[in-house]
């Protein structure tokens, strides 16, 4: 389809402003532009058509089933995008007068405590705008507790290998050393290894649990004691909130700093890749370092910057019309559908888990929580047929893939997760076409080879697109 | 898989060819570009730096992968194959032809195998 | 059910059985029963009406303006209402990043035509898919500039204070130094910039217009950047590029801003856009998404995410940014703002913020007592002096639904858009001289 510079025409435009009813002030013309920048010059029609065609090129929750290992693809609730919407919202400037953005402050504060009791914390920032930005958030806060003990010596974040990647690079951005410690054989942390690890210079352990593979770790109290023992400080990875939220609480692991992805476990839009939002809880004695300002209750609401910050990771309070929408989710659910979500999740895993086990090799047995990851390794060695091509052809039935080649430590993975918000019914035919694409795998690979064939693009060229980067229309 | 034997080779996949003089050249072999799958770019450092043995001096990237290259020597950069910058894929169609850099003033050097011991090396990492 | 769960007990039941186990609490056997958690301390859940209820008193609690003469960092600039229509299409809300490319074309696209509006824009060769807001992006670019023996970030203060915050935050964890240089005269003070830089500088980051409204000399600070070898970073307004010298023109390395004035409304602060544009020569080193043009097997032309191999995915601590998600609904928010204007459009939204700003500043300066705090030529920005407490002034401002200019040590820093008409201008300044003459 054609690109909208393709669909310019000089001279065509919008009638959206009146003409400037000022006298006109001369800008000397040395600080002009020189040149004016090359835009689409259109009509309305022809932009609303022109991305109407675009959104028919993509693939939303609400197109269907959406089982993105490790991304909560749960449904959106059209309640929260209205609420997100009122202009009582988006019409608030971000430095106006406390007393004048009450309701806001009350909005921050109702998630904050919200939050709070969900995950065992004291305290919530909501600057950061996403789960690796909460990472690096969290992270500086147990620097810069180490460092106000004057233990300068803690230099290293230990992170098992089954971890996200942005785990060892948020280390990496607040100048920690990285210790990847090796996972055990049910893809749980490896206590020895863990014990070797830790020491002087442990600044903290970064985690996910339940982990990567989909199973909580039974030994975490255990983890979490030999990480504080050696005098490091515990990191939640909040990713799979989801599976455990109103029954297990990250503080009550052991976990002294949380984010959590309120585009994942909260229900807020992912919006094509952001705006999401990825707050930080902390346990009281690390309040004191929270960047940006924190939201207090005396005489009204009111705005308060902790005494001995970071700074500030972003500017003002966040992304705060998603805090709006993960709001409206928290008091739909309260205190029964918090804990029914996850066991909705954890739920639609196992059941999918179950009735596929018979026809794919699952990475590990057992129940899982809220995702599973299975193995094609053994399909890859005997029909050449890999993750990739099972990924692609689930694209022809109207299924986005599952996460592919995640975990890495899990050969030719696939991560599922189908969410609370799917039906029994959507699992079953889920699983019927997974069936299906294993047994084409086995009578007509070739076909499975050239997956998808119903999509408007074939496969692209990766490798031409990365070997030889054309990043712009050029005319 | 192809080893010339006129070459040496490092247990970490890269290929030595003596130019005498105390100079080398330096590349990535032809199991570990097949490895790898299709290159697309070289971080090539730049004439001057220094490399020393075992040390990463250079990275390559695949679509989904990223690897480090070692040098098997200690010694200065004296030339640095620029030609890579624009066609990684050299690396691919001609691992021996496609060297990466050329180093002078050699001295100490990683234990290097001949094209037998490095094929049984490969042999065991398949 | 809710928690907008499909599944009936009758569901739950069949599931339970076709897995052979009697309860869902058998599939936590992994979770110790002595980390468990009885009741949440919360209220029950809600209906759909009575939470719209509660947060639409939520929404009237707060004072909402008419009439906006405040910027310092979130402008009140007008939003098409195709912005609006277009930015809420379900498909582009609830799409994940564009892990699969072959159902993921409409965001793909949407994004390779963001870039390109970004380039030109700015006047930069490339532009990476978005970060979290312009903060984050100024932070990013300082990054992006680190070389093994060239650390030092130097940065005027007349940066936005909040942006400098941010910078120094990032810089902190690594333990980069960062010299901020004082401003003379409301402007970078070329000399002492020139003093500041050198051999170990590894960039120069200023704001075009800068935190005062005050246009900088970018091509100087630029030139004075590059003689001791430093890379130069320009943070620039969006809508300022309708009229002012690009970072391309003045020769900058790498171009960030806050995106929001391109159509995303102010909303307490966010979600915002953090553009980013480099030069070709460091592409490489640019953080987060990046899409790419390429073909399918049928030569197609097709987008997909590229030149991954830089990403925290591949690269773990090797990475030099942990940015995963960018903004792209915000990104595309710009691409459609910038669309529907049109280059003709930026410019004349541009040149009506600079004349009207000026009609405004050259009114407020004929009250008594009122003046302009730097002499010096501005954009749509300007700091005032102000012979009563400001507070007064926005007092008697509000009251009349006006939001007044961010009070600065006494002084205000107005913003007046093309959104204000001359009659919303003319009463602004009567009250504010009604309220200087009482």
């Amino acid at each position: 389809m054609k690109l909208i510079f393709e669909r310019t025409s000089a001279g065509r435009h919008l009638n959206l402003l009146p003409e400037c009813d000022v006298p006109e002030f001369a800008l000397a013309s040395e600080m002009k532009r020189q040149t004016k920048p090359f835009l689409p010059e259109l009509s309305e029609v022809d932009v609303d058509r022109h991305y109407t065609q675009l959104a028919k090129q993509t693939h939303g929750v609400n197109d269907g089933f959406y089982p993105l290992g490790s991304c909560t693809m749960k449904y959106n609730p059209r309640i929260n995008e209205e609420m997100a919407a009122l202009p009582g919202f988006t019409g608030i400037h971000p430095l106006q007068d406390d007393e004048e953005v009450q309701g806001c402050l009350e909005v921050i504060d109702r998630l904050e405590k919200a939050l709070c009791e969900i995950t065992a914390m004291d305290h919530v920032t909501f600057q950061p705008a996403a789960g690796a930005h909460g990472e690096f958030t969290g992270l500086q806060l147990i620097r810069a507790y180490h460092l106000h003990h004057g233990d300068t010596k803690r230099t290293k974040i230990i992170v098992p290998d089954s971890a996200h990647g942005t785990n060892p690079a948020s280390a990496v951005m607040v100048g920690f050393d990285v210790v990847n410690i090796p996972s055990d054989d049910k893809g749980c942390v490896d206590l020895d290894a863990l014990k070797n690890a830790v020491g002087e210079d442990t600044a903290g352990l970064m985690l996910t649990n339940p982990n990567t593979v989909g199973l909580f770790d039974p030994n975490i109290a255990e983890i979490t004691k030999i990480v504080h023992d050696a005098g490091g400080l515990c990191y939640y990875d909040g990713a799979n909130l989801n599976a455990v939220m109103g029954i297990v609480r990250p503080g009550d692991m052991g976990f002294d700093c949380v984010h959590m992805n309120l585009h994942k476990t909260f229900s807020t839009p992912h919006g094509g890749g952001g705006p999401g939002a990825g707050p930080v809880g902390c346990k009281a004695f690390l309040a004191d370092y929270l960047p940006g300002k924190l939201t207090i209750h005396e005489d009204g609401f009111k705005l308060v910057t902790p005494k001995q910050t970071i700074g500030q990771v972003r500017t003002f309070y966040g992304n705060f019309l998603v805090v709006v929408r993960a709001l409206c989710y928290v008091l739909s659910l309260g205190k029964e559908g918090i804990p029914e979500a996850a066991k909705g999740a954890v739920l639609n895993a196992n059941y999918m888990m179950h009735q596929l086990a018979h026809d794919y090799d699952m990475a590990y047995t057992g129940p899982c929580m809220h995702e599973f990851v299975m193995t094609l390794d053994k399909l890859h060695k005997e029909t050449g047929i890999s993750a990739l091509d099972v990924a692609k052809r689930l694209l022809d039935f109207g299924i986005h893939p599952p996460t592919m080649y995640f975990p890495l430590i899990v050969h030719e993975a696939l991560m599922v997760e189908p969410t609370e918000t799917e039906s029994i019914e959507t699992l079953d035919e889920a699983v019927e076409i997974f069936k299906q694409i294993l047994k084409e795998a086995k009578e007509n690979p070739d076909m499975l080879h050239g997956a998808p064939h119903n999509t408007p693009i074939g496969r692209p060229d990766e490798v031409k697109a990365a070997r030889t980067p054309i990043l712009r229309f050029e005319r | 898989m192809n080893t010339p034997e006129t070459l040496k080779y490092s247990k970490s996949h890269e290929w030595v060819k003596d130019l005498g003089d105390g100079r080398v050249e330096i590349g990535l072999t032809d199991f570990a570009q097949d490895a790898l799958g299709d290159l697309v770019f070289v971080n090539l450092p730049e004439v001057g730096d220094e490399v020393k043995a075992g040390d990463q001096f250079c990275d390559v990237e695949s679509v989904k992968a990223v690897s480090d290259v070692f040098s098997p020597v200690t010694g200065t950069i004296e030339e640095v194959n620029e030609e890579l910058a624009d066609k990684p894929e050299l690396i691919n169609e001609d691992p021996y032809g496609a060297w990466i850099i050329r180093v002078a003033d050699t001295a100490d050097t990683v234990e290097l195998l001949d094209a037998a011991g490095y094929e049984a090396v490969c042999a065991e990492e398949e | 059910m809710s928690g907008y769960i499909p599944n009936t007990q009758e569901d739950i039941k069949r599931m339970l059985d076709t897995m052979g186990i009697s309860s869902v609490d058998e599939l936590f056997v992994d979770v110790p029963e002595s980390l468990r958690m009885g009741e949440l301390n919360l209220e029950s859940g809600k209906s759909e009406l009575e939470v719209r209820t509660i947060i639409e008193e939520l929404a009237l609690k707060n004072k909402q303006y008419r009439t906006v003469f405040r910027g310092a960092g979130s402008y009140d600039h007008y939003i098409p209402s195709i912005v609006k229509t277009i930015t809420t299409k379900e498909e582009f809300v609830t799409a994940y990043t564009p892990y699969q490319a072959e159902i993921s074309q409409g965001v793909l696209q949407s994004i390779f035509e963001y870039q390109t509006m970004i380039c030109e824009l700015t006047g930069m060769d490339v532009s990476n898919a978005s970060v979290y807001d312009g903060a984050v992006a100024a932070a990013e670019a300082v990054m992006m500039t680190q070389e093994r023996k060239r650390t030092r970030v130097v940065v005027t203060d007349t940066v936005d204070p909040q942006v400098l915050t941010v910078v120094k935050t990032y810089c902190d964890g690594r333990s980069i130094p960062v010299c901020v240089v004082k401003s003379s005269n409301g402007r970078t003070d070329i000399e002492a910039i020139k003093e500041a830089l050198g051999t170990d500088s590894a960039c120069l980051l200023f704001q075009q217009p800068n935190y005062y409204g005050i246009i900088e000399d970018g091509e100087a600070l630029v030139s004075l950047a590059h003689e001791t070898g430093a890379k130069a970073i320009m943070s620039v307004n969006p809508i300022s590029m309708g009229l002012l010298k690009t970072p391309g023109e003045c020769g900058a390395d790498i171009a960030v801003g806050e995106g929001q004035p391109l159509g995303m409304p102010m909303a307490f602060g966010g979600p915002y856009l953090g553009f980013m544009a480099s030069t070709k020569k460091m592409m490489r080193k640019l953080p987060g998404r990046i899409v790419g043009q390429t073909e399918d097997a049928k030569g197609n032309r097709a987008f997909v995410l590229t030149l991954q191999a830089r990403e925290q995915h591949i690269r773990r601590e090797k990475a030099s940014s942990n940015v995963c998600s960018n903004e792209a609904l915000c990104a595309m928010t710009a691409a459609v703002f910038m669309a529907s204007v049109g280059p003709e459009g930026l410019a004349s939204m541009a040149k009506s913020c600079f004349n009207k700003a000026h009609y405004a500043m050259s009114k407020l300066a004929e009250i008594p007592g009122v003046s302009l705090v730097y002499n010096e030529e501005f954009f749509h920005e300007f700091l005032m002096t102000c012979p009563v407490d400001p507070a007064c002034i926005n007092k008697a401002l509000a009251e009349n639904g006006i939001l007044g200019g961010l009070p600065v040590d006494g002084k205000i820093l107005w913003c007046v858009t093309e959104k204000q008409s001359k009659a919303q201008i003319d009463k602004m300044v009567s009250i504010v001289q009604e309220v200087c003459c009482k």
